[in-house]
C-alpha cells in the first residue's frame, strides 16, 4: 500500500508546521522522516494517521491512490506507534494488543479463540509471549516499545506509522531495537514511516530517507545519496559532523586561504563567498606538507577509542578542525598533542551563497580534486559529538 | 511547543459539542443565572442606598471583625500550616499517615458540627474554656472565638498548598548550599524560604478568603452579639430575615467583589509558585 | 595526603551531619509544635463531639437519633445529596473532557466560573437563589402563580446544594485529565475504536479513582452543608430540616446530648470521606506509577 500526500501545509496559529509539503511512500518501503524539533515531521505522520487535519486547500492523503482525507482516523487502517508508547495503563499487555480487535463491530469481531490466537501469535513475534498478563507500568522501556508495536499491527494495518519510536530509550536498547525493527519489517512489509530526529537512526534503518527542516521537505532519498550527495548545507551538517570553511568561488576555482579547487560551474571572475565542507573522514593527515592544497595545523586532542582515531586540530587561524583518521595512519603518523602537521582534503562540498538572500544553495554535488574513491562509510559519527 | 500539543488536541477525540454544550449550560443555569440574579438586583439599588447601608455602624463592626479575624486566623495557619507541612513531608515518624489524613478534616467536616464541637470546648465550662478561664482569657462568644473558628476552618488550605511544593524541592539544592558553606538556617532563610513563599501567600490568601465568607462554625462560637460578635454572612441573613432584600444585596455584592480581587490574586500567584499547589477543596 | 589523612580519624567515624536535616533537637522541637497544634485544633474537638454525644448514655443517644424528626432530616439530606451528587458527577466529567481534551477561546474564563461556588460565602450561595425564586425574587411571583414553592421547600434546598457542591468532581478531574493527555484516546481512536468505546474503556478507567474521590467529597459536602442551606430552607421542623440544620435546632434549645449524637453522625461521615481519600489516594498511586506515559514534547 503505497502513500501519498500531495500539497499539504499546516499551521498552528501563525507557526507554520508544514509548507506545501508532498511525499510519496512507495508499497513496501521502511522510510524515515528525519529533521530537528520542530521540521514538521510528526505533523506530517499525524496528518497521515488522520490524528490531525491538514490546512484547508492542501491536496488529498492518498493510501494505494485512494482519498482518505475525508476518513476518520479509526477507518484509515493505519498503525500509530506514539512516541511515549500510550500504552492503555489499566490493560495488561495482552488486553491492550487485543484491543483493536475487541472493539470491532460484532459482526467484524473475531472470536475469542481467533482473538486470543491473534494475541500470541503477535506477542512472538514481538518476542514477549511470556510477559502477556504483565501491565505496562512492570515492563522495561524497550518491551513496552514493541507491544505498542504488536497492538498497532493488531488490526492489520495497510500502513504503519511510528513516532519517534526510539526516542525514549536509552542508547544499548535503542542500538538493539532498531535493527529488530528492520527485521522485523523485512518479514512483514508493511509500508513504514518513521520519524526521528536522529540521522544515524534514519541511515541505518530506512530504505529511504526524507529530510524536513522548517516544515519543508529539503531532500529524499536513499541514506547513501543523503549523506554523500547532501542537496543542502542544512543537510550536510544535520547528516553528521563537517568542517565547515569559509571561502569564496570565481574563476572556476573555490577558493579558501591559498588553498584552491577547480570549480568549473562558476566561471565568472566576479567572487561569491562560499562555504566549503569537509566531511572528517575526508580529510587527509600528512606529516609533511604534500601538493598545493593543504594547510598546516596544530594537534589538540587525540582520542584513540573506537574503530576510528578521532583528531582535534587547530588552524593558524585559530579555526578548529576534526579530523578522523584509520588506525594503520594514526600509528603511521604517531599522533601526540603539540604536533604540527598538514591537512588535505580528499573529497568537499562546495555551497555558494545566493545573490537574493542570505541563505546558502545546493551548488554542485562535489569537486573532487583526485581519483580517489569514497570511502566506505565508518563507524559511528555521532560519537564524534 | 507547548502549544501546539494543546491546539493539536482539537480535531480527531469526538464530543466537543456534547460536552461543552452540556457544560455550559449546566453552569448557566446553576451559577450564572442565580449569580445574576444577584446583580441585577443589586442594580437596581440606588447608590445612596449603598452608601447608607455601608455606613450603618452596625455593618462596620460586621466588616472589621470579618477581615480581622479572617486576617488574624490567616496569619495563624500560615504559620503553623507551614511548619505542619515541613513535618509532614520531610520528617518520618509514627502516626504520620494518621496526621497526613487528619489534617483534612476541616473540609470533610459540616461546619455546623465544627461550630458546636468548639464552642462546647471553649465555653467556659469547656475542656479548654476552664483552663484558660483563670488566666482572665475568654474565647467563647468573643472576637477570640472568632479566630479560633476560622483557625480550624483555614488550616488544610496553608498546608495542602505547601506540601506538594515542599515535595517538589529539590535536596540537591539545598546540598548545593552547604557545599558553599551555608549552615542549615541560612539555608531555610535564603534557598528554601524563597522557594515557598509564592505557595505560602496562595495558601495564606485562600484561607483568608474561605475564613471572611465562613458561617456555620463561626455563629455557635461568636455569640452573635450586634456591633460586636457579628460576623457579615450573619448579618446578611438577618437583613434578610427582616426582609431588607436590598441590604442584603448590597452586602452580598460587597462580598462577592472582594472574593473575586482575591481569587484574581490566589490566580496569580499560583503562576509564580508554577502552577503547583492544590488550591483546596472547598 | 597520607599526612592530611591521618590526622582526620575521628572525624571519619563521626556521622556526617546531612545538609538536608535540621539538628535533632530543632527537629523534634518542630515536629512536637506541629502535632501539639494538630492536637489542640483537630483532635480534641473530634474526640469532644463523641464524648458530648455519649455523655447521657447510650439510650439517649440512639433516642436522638431515632426520634421522628431526626429521621425525617436525615431522610431529606439522603434525598438532596442523591440528587446532586450524580448531577454534578455527569457535569464534572462533561466539563473535564471538553477542558481537558478541546483548545477554544474562552476556556480559562470557562475554568474560573466553574470554581466561582468555592469562592462564594454559603450564605451568598442561599441569598441568590432566594433573589431568584423567592417571593419578592425574579421568578417568585410567576412562581407563585403556578403554586410552585421553591424557597422555604425541598427544591430550593436540592439547589442550593447543587450550587455550593458544584464544583468539586470538575476539580479533581481537570488535574489529573491534564496531566494524562489525550495519547491513550488517540490511540483507541487509531485502533478503531467508537467515540463511547473511547471514554468507556480508556477514559473512564484511568480516571475511576479521581472520580470516586470527587464523589466522596461532593457527596461529604452535600450532607453537610448548612450556611447555604439554612438561607432557603426555612426550617421547618420535619419537612426542611437537614442533619446540618437539625443539629443546629437541637443545639439552640440547649438539648446538647441530642445535638451531639447527631452530629456524631456527620462526624463519622467526615471520617469516613478522609479514609476514602487515603484509600483512593493508595489506590491511585498503585494503578498509575510515576513513569507511564507522558505528554509529548515534540512536534
Amino acid at each position: 500500500m503505497s502513500i501519498e500526500a500531495r500539497d499539504v501545509s499546516k499551521h498552528f496559529g501563525a507557526f507554520t508546521a508544514l509548507d506545501h509539503v508532498n511525499l510519496h511512500v512507495p508499497t513496501g518501503e521502511l522510510v524515515a522522516l528525519l529533521g530537528p524539533s520542530g521540521s514538521g515531521k510528526t505533523t506530517l505522520l499525524r496528518i497521515i494517521a488522520g490524528l490531525e487535519s491538514p490546512d484547508p486547500g492542501s491536496g488529498p492523503i492518498l493510501f494505494h491512490d485512494e482519498d482518505v482525507a475525508d476518513r476518520r482516523v479509526g477507518e484509515r487502517r493505519v498503525g500509530f506507534v506514539f512516541q511515549h508508547y500510550a500504552l492503555f495503563r489499566h490493560m495488561t499487555v495482552f488486553e491492550n494488543v487485543a484491543f483493536g480487535l475487541r472493539v470491532r463491530p460484532r459482526a467484524d469481531r473475531p472470536s475469542r479463540s481467533e482473538i486470543s490466537e491473534r494475541v500470541h501469535a503477535l506477542l512472538k513475534l514481538v518476542q514477549l509471549d511470556w510477559l502477556a498478563d504483565r501491565y505496562p507500568s512492570q515492563l522495561s522501556g524497550g518491551q513496552r516499545q514493541r507491544v505498542a508495536l504488536a497492538r498497532a499491527l493488531a488490526v492489520e494495518p495497510k500502513v504503519l506509522l511510528l513516532d519517534e519510536p526510539f526516542g525514549a530509550l536509552d542508547a544499548r536498547v535503542r542500538q538493539e531495537l532498531r535493527r529488530w525493527l528492520r527485521r522485523l519489517h523485512d518479514e512483514i512489509h508493511v509500508t513504514s514511516v518513521f520519524v526521528t530526529h536522529d540521522q544515524e537512526e534514519a541511515l541505518e534503518v530506512a530504505d529511504r530517507v526524507v529530510v524536513m527542516n522548517e516544515g519543508k521537505i529539503i531532500q529524499v532519498g536513499s541514506p547513501a545519496e543523503v549523506f554523500h550527495d547532501p542537496a543542502s548545507e542544512f543537510v550536510m551538517q544535520f547528516l553528521g559532523r563537517v568542517n565547515v570553511f569559509s571561502g569564496r568561488v570565481e574563476h572556476g576555482k573555490a577558493v579558501f586561504d591559498s588553498l584552491e579547487w577547480d570549480y568549473p560551474e562558476h566561471v565568472e571572475r566576479r567572487a561569491r563567498p562560499a562555504k566549503l565542507m569537509v566531511r572528517p573522514h575526508n580529510l587527509v593527515i600528512h606529516a609533511k606538507p604534500s601538493g598545493k592544497s593543504c594547510f598546516p595545523a596544530r594537534v589538540t586532542h587525540v582520542n584513540a577509542a573506537g574503530p576510528t582515531v578521532k583528531v582535534e586540530l587547530v588552524r593558524e587561524s585559530g579555526e578548529p578542525v576534526f579530523v578522523e583518521v584509520t588506525r594503520g595512519r594514526y600509528a603511521a603518523l604517531d599522533l601526540h598533542a603539540g604536533n604540527v602537521v598538514y591537512v588535505s582534503p580528499r573529497e568537499l562540498r562546495v555551497f555558494v551563497e545566493k545573490e537574493d538572500d542570505s541563505s546558502i544553495e545546493f551548488n554542485r554535488p562535489d569537486a573532487r580534486d583526485n581519483g580517489e574513491a569514497r570511502p566506505a562509510r565508518e563507524g559511528s559519527i555521532r560519537d564524534w559529538k | 511547543m507547548a502549544t501546539h500539543a494543546i491546539i493539536r488536541r482539537q480535531s480527531v477525540l469526538p464530543g466537543f459539542g456534547l460536552s461543552l454544550g452540556y457544560t455550559v449550560l449546566y453552569l448557566s443555569l446553576i451559577v450564572l443565572l442565580p449569580l445574576s440574579a444577584l446583580f441585577l438586583r443589586a442594580a437596581s439599588i440606588s447608590w445612596s442606598r449603598f452608601v447608607e447601608t455601608l455606613a450603618d455602624p452596625r455593618v462596620l463592626a460586621a466588616l472589621k471583625l470579618s477581615f480581622g479575624a479572617a486576617f488574624v486566623a490567616a496569619c495563624v495557619n500560615a504559620l503553623f500550616g507551614s511548619v505542619i507541612a515541613w513535618v509532614l513531608v520531610r520528617y518520618r515518624f509514627p502516626g504520620r499517615r494518621f496526621i497526613d489524613a487528619i489534617v483534612d478534616l476541616p473540609f470533610a467536616l459540616p461546619t455546623a458540627v465544627a461550630g458546636i464541637a468548639l464552642t462546647t470546648l471553649y465555653a467556659p465550662s469547656g475542656w479548654i474554656g476552664r483552663l484558660l478561664e483563670p488566666l482572665g482569657l475568654r474565647v467563647a462568644y468573643t472576637e477570640l472565638g472568632v479566630i479560633v473558628a476560622l483557625t480550624f476552618i483555614g488550616l488544610p488550605f496553608v498546608v495542602r498548598t505547601l506540601q506538594p511544593v515542599i515535595e517538589d524541592l529539590n535536596p540537591e539544592m539545598e546540598e548545593a548550599a552547604a557545599s558553599l558553606g551555608a549552615r542549615r538556617y541560612q539555608i531555610v532563610r535564603h534557598v528554601i524560604l524563597p522557594e515557598l513563599l509564592p505557595a505560602l501567600l496562595t495558601g495564606f490568601a485562600l484561607a483568608f478568603a474561605r475564613a471572611i465568607g465562613e458561617y456555620g462554625s463561626v455563629v455557635f462560637i461568636s455569640g452573635n452579639m450586634p456591633n460586636k460578635t457579628e460576623i457579615l454572612p450573619l448579618l446578611i441573613i438577618i437583613k434578610l430575615e427582616q426582609f431588607d432584600f436590598a441590604g442584603a444585596t448590597v452586602l452580598a455584592v460587597l462580598m462577592i467583589s472582594i472574593s473575586f480581587m482575591l481569587l484574581l490574586a490566589i490566580n496569580y500567584l499560583q503562576r509564580l509558585s508554577g502552577g503547583r499547589g492544590r488550591a483546596g477543596l472547598a | 595526603m597520607s599526612t592530611l589523612a591521618a590526622g582526620l580519624p575521628a572525624r571519619t567515624t563521626r556521622q556526617v551531619r546531612l545538609a538536608t536535616r535540621e539538628p535533632i533537637l530543632l527537629r523534634a522541637g518542630v515536629a512536637i509544635v506541629a502535632i501539639g497544634f494538630l492536637m489542640l485544633f483537630l483532635i480534641v474537638p473530634l474526640v469532644a463531639i463523641f464524648v458530648e454525644a455519649l455523655s447521657s448514655g447510650l439510650g439517649v443517644y440512639l433516642a436522638a437519633l431515632r426520634e421522628p424528626d431526626a429521621r425525617s432530616a436525615i431522610r431529606l439530606t439522603l434525598l438532596t445529596a442523591a440528587i446532586a451528587v450524580p448531577l454534578n458527577m455527569v457535569f464534572g466529567v462533561a466539563a473535564a473532557w471538553a477542558v481537558t481534551r478541546f483548545d477554544f477561546r474562552g476556556k480559562g474564563i470557562l475554568i474560573t466560573l466553574i470554581d466561582m461556588p468555592f469562592a462564594v460565602s454559603p450564605v451568598i450561595s442561599g441569598l441568590i437563589y432566594v433573589l431568584l425564586f423567592g417571593l419578592h425574587g425574579w421568578l417568585g411571583p410567576w412562581l407563585k402563580a403556578q403554586d410552585i414553592q421553591i424557597i422555604f421547600a425541598v427544591p430550593g434546598i436540592v439547589l442550593a446544594t447543587i450550587f455550593v457542591t458544584f464544583p468539586f468532581v470538575a476539580r479533581e478531574l481537570i488535574p489529573l485529565m491534564q496531566s494524562q493527555g489525550a495519547e491513550e484516546e488517540e490511540s483507541a481512536l487509531v485502533l478503531g475504536a467508537s467515540g463511547w468505546q473511547t471514554f468507556l474503556r480508556v477514559t473512564l478507567p484511568n480516571i475511576k479513582w479521581a472520580l470516586l474521590y470527587g464523589v466522596i467529597l461532593c457527596n461529604a459536602r452535600a450532607m453537610g452543608e448548612f450556611g447555604a442551606v439554612s438561607v432557603v430552607s426555612g426550617h421547618i421542623r420535619g419537612l426542611t430540616n437537614t442533619v446540618p440544620l437539625h443539629v443546629e435546632i437541637l443545639y439552640n434549645e440547649y438539648n446538647f446530648a441530642a445535638a451531639f449524637a447527631v452530629a456524631s453522625i456527620l462526624t463519622l461521615l467526615a471520617l469516613l470521606t478522609l479514609v476514602a481519600r487515603s484509600l483512593v489516594e493508595w489506590k491511585s498511586r498503585r494503578a498509575v506509577p510515576k513513569h507511564a506515559t507522558l505528554p509529548e514534547g515534540e512536534p
